[in-house]
């Protein structure tokens, strides 16, 4: 058989187009950037200074303007397990198990690399240089894949509105631009929120946690979680106790659709000459038959 | 009179090609029928539903919620539509590409079936998006390059036009119009192999998609061969859909058949359950590795496990022996028995990985609205009439409707 000019350029034609696709690498999240988000702002929950007193909810919803937290300084909020919402992107909640009263407030754990961010189609959640998880609402779909990416169940969507868009806490990164910590962490008065570049809290984290006689349970939440988060808890009893999650495993979750979409140049690449060869090869027999 | 005037002469005038010949008022009487009565009945419930939903939010229509951001229109519309219309890149490949003439009578109508199948299953997620007028924002606006999302939006923005261009010629022969033929026919093969290319990315991605919830999805169905599982079952998927509908198309639209020269649909049928037997043989044999590789046996012995046997026991291996005993012993009808298990089965997969294994260790379950069901039920609905109006006028089961124009 003899590859034509017009078959081989049509077989360019399609290759080229199914290359125009996707010509763009899938590894946007190149180690050193990873190593530069590590470097950034994050906050220490040292949940044994935490006194339950919810000043960081009524702050947190002060800066981003939502609503007054429900039930301000009635201790009954503690009697169930609450969720952030649309509405309230920090809640403090008690812990569960044996031993003394122990609180720690929940909110965006900024991922180093974040499940939410490599999930987004059109880049509406962005980890910032500086730290935070940012969004940007004017280019969100509203496909909630962010949700079902989220390790820690963080994004929420605003179900009721006819134009609604994710919310999250994003640590406040216009505070955080003009040098001041977010909202929650500058209103805490027991000493329970420690803000600071991430590798400096790790230093103090492990410090606390493995200095001699240690109250701590040797965890530090977030260290390697997820493949490292801009929050974390130190706690001294197991931090599930908290509802943090157990099983979110120690690769960062970009990591889980890498292969996958690595696979892509190849197929685009592969594909078309093995089936038109395939194409080819059928066709000159069918000649020599004929 | 030259043989190019009778032609002329003979064409039928685009009223008459859209009314059937008949006068607009005859046209509206033979409508009425028990069976257009229901149709009329589901889209008068529907299309209102679902202008509910744009003008009061999906918290208003459905039961979707924080935990559960994908429903229904998801799971259904989107994962099972795009995973039925396979048909049409299986069918092409088969017949262009590896040569397999005697299935060239179904090559159009599951071109079409595919066509409509995305058609409809970009309507379901224009439903689901909470910003539906921002769906082209991930081709033109922003690109989130490292998302799966991404990969399968651009997939299926360009697969549809793959398929329309497929379907195009008969449009073509339908209108009469002969020079756009000839081109489309030198673009054949391109857009044959593009359409290939870009099936095996998105049936794959749409499995890759949920790689981002290990944590969330059974251990059973989460494998990191997800998409390796959409892929080859899309292929079943494929096959046994234009079994099942080849064989209600050419009883429902038997007018549209041609006398002269009738289609052998029962070696076609036999042909086709050969392929999807091994097809599904080999998506059993997958489905036990990824058991294998994700050591979850014991998992079997769960009421998950019995969920799973159903799925992959009952409707992928049962259907899978049935096609082979019916190509080897030429039973059309188990072949159609069968097909209708497949299909049952693959929907039942996209349903288990999207919701019912998904949040599997949450207290609370999804129910779909009413309204979700009532939306998914008018969407597949306006793709089957949809169907049935192309069927009554084009060239899809035969040449009839081709006007004016020579068979090439």
């Amino acid at each position: 058989m003899r590859i034509g000019r017009r078959f081989f350029l049509k077989s360019c034609a399609a290759l080229g187009a199914a290359g125009a696709v996707k010509a763009l690498p899938a590894a946007d999240v190149t180690p050193a950037e990873a190593a530069a988000a590590r470097d950034g702002f994050g906050v220490l929950v040292d949940t044994t200074q935490c006194i339950g007193c919810r000043t960081c909810e009524a702050a947190c919803a002060e800066a981003n303007g939502l609503p007054e937290p429900e039930r301000m300084g009635d201790d009954t909020v503690f009697s169930e397990h609450r969720e952030t919402s649309e509405r309230q992107f920090t809640v403090v909640n008690k812990a569960k198990g044996e031993g003394e009263d122990r609180f720690a407030k929940t909110q965006c754990l900024h991922c180093v690399v974040p499940a939410c961010a490599s999930a987004c189609p059109v880049k509406a959640l962005d980890k910032t240089e500086s730290g935070p998880v940012v969004y940007h609402p004017d280019r969100c779909i509203g496909c909630r894949y962010c949700m079902v990416a989220c390790p820690f169940g963080v994004p929420k969507y605003e179900y009721d509105k006819t134009v609604p868009y994710v919310r999250k806490c994003t640590m406040c990164p216009a505070r955080l631009a003009e040098g001041k910590p977010p909202a929650c962490v500058e209103s805490c008065p027991g000493g329970a929120l420690l803000f600071g570049k991430r590798e400096e809290l790790l230093a103090e984290a492990r410090k606390r946690v493995y200095a001699p006689g240690s109250k701590y349970v040797p965890h530090i939440f977030g260290e390697h979680e997820a493949g490292g988060t801009s929050w974390m808890y130190i706690a001294d009893r197991p931090l599930c106790d908290f509802g943090l999650p157990a099983d979110v495993g120690e690769r960062s979750y970009y990591e889980n659709t890498r292969g996958a979409l690595g696979a892509v140049p190849f197929v685009i690449t592969l594909w078309p000459p093995l089936l038109m060869g395939l194409y080819a090869a059928r066709k000159s027999e069918e000649k020599d038959h004929e | 009179m030259s043989e190019a005037a009778q032609v002329r002469a003979a064409r039928p005038t685009l009223v008459e090609r859209l009314f059937l010949g008949a006068s607009a008022k005859d046209y509206v009487r033979s409508l009425l029928t028990p069976g257009d009565l229901a149709i009329a009945a589901i889209l008068l419930v529907g299309i209102p539903v679902i202008v509910y939903r744009f003008a009061f939010g999906l918290g208003a229509a459905t039961h979707l919620s924080q935990a559960t951001p994908w429903g229904l229109w998801i799971g259904f519309d989107m994962l099972c539509g795009v995973a039925l219309a396979a048909g049409g890149y299986t069918l092409a490949a088969a017949v262009t590409l590896f040569g397999y003439r005697e299935l060239k009578p179904v090559v159009r109508a599951a071109i079409l079936t595919g066509f409509l199948g995305y058609v409809f299953a970009v309507i379901g997620l224009l439903c689901d998006l909470g910003q539906p007028w921002r769906i082209a924002y991930p081709l033109v606006y922003s690109w989130g390059t490292t998302s799966v999302m991404f990969e399968v939006g651009w997939c299926v923005a360009l697969y549809t036009t793959v398929l329309a261009v497929e379907f195009l010629p008969a449009f073509c022969e339908w209108m009469g119009w002969a020079f756009p033929l000839k081109l489309l026919h030198r673009i054949e093969i391109g857009a044959i192999v593009l359409g290939i290319v870009l099936s095996t990315l998105h049936q794959s991605s749409l499995g890759s998609l949920f790689l981002m919830a290990p944590g969330k999805l059974h251990p059973l169905w989460y494998s990191p061969y997800l998409p390796v599982f959409f892929f080859v079952s899309s292929i079943a998927a494929g096959l046994a859909m234009v079994i099942f509908e080849s064989g209600i198309s050419h009883k429902l639209f038997h007018d549209r058949c041609d006398p002269e020269r009738p289609v052998d649909l029962d070696r076609i049928v036999l042909a086709l359950a050969r392929g999807a037997a091994v097809v599904l043989f080999a998506y059993v044999f997958l489905r036990l590795q990824g058991l294998a590789d994700g050591g979850s046996w014991r998992m079997l012995g769960t009421g998950w496990g019995a969920l799973w046997l159903v799925e992959v026991g009952g409707l992928a291996l049962v259907p899978s022996l049935m096609f082979a005993y019916a190509s080897r012993h030429g039973r059309v009808r188990v072949a159609r028995v069968a097909s209708v298990m497949a299909v049952l089965g693959v929907v039942m997969n996209r349903l288990d990985v999207s919701i019912v294994a998904f949040n599997w260790k949450h207290p609370f379950t999804y129910v779909p609205s009413w309204m979700e069901l009532v939306g998914s039920v008018t969407i597949v609905t306006m793709g089957i009439v949809t169907f049935r109006w192309i069927v009554n006028r084009m060239p899809v089961l035969s040449r009839r409707g081709a006007t004016g124009i020579a068979e090439r």
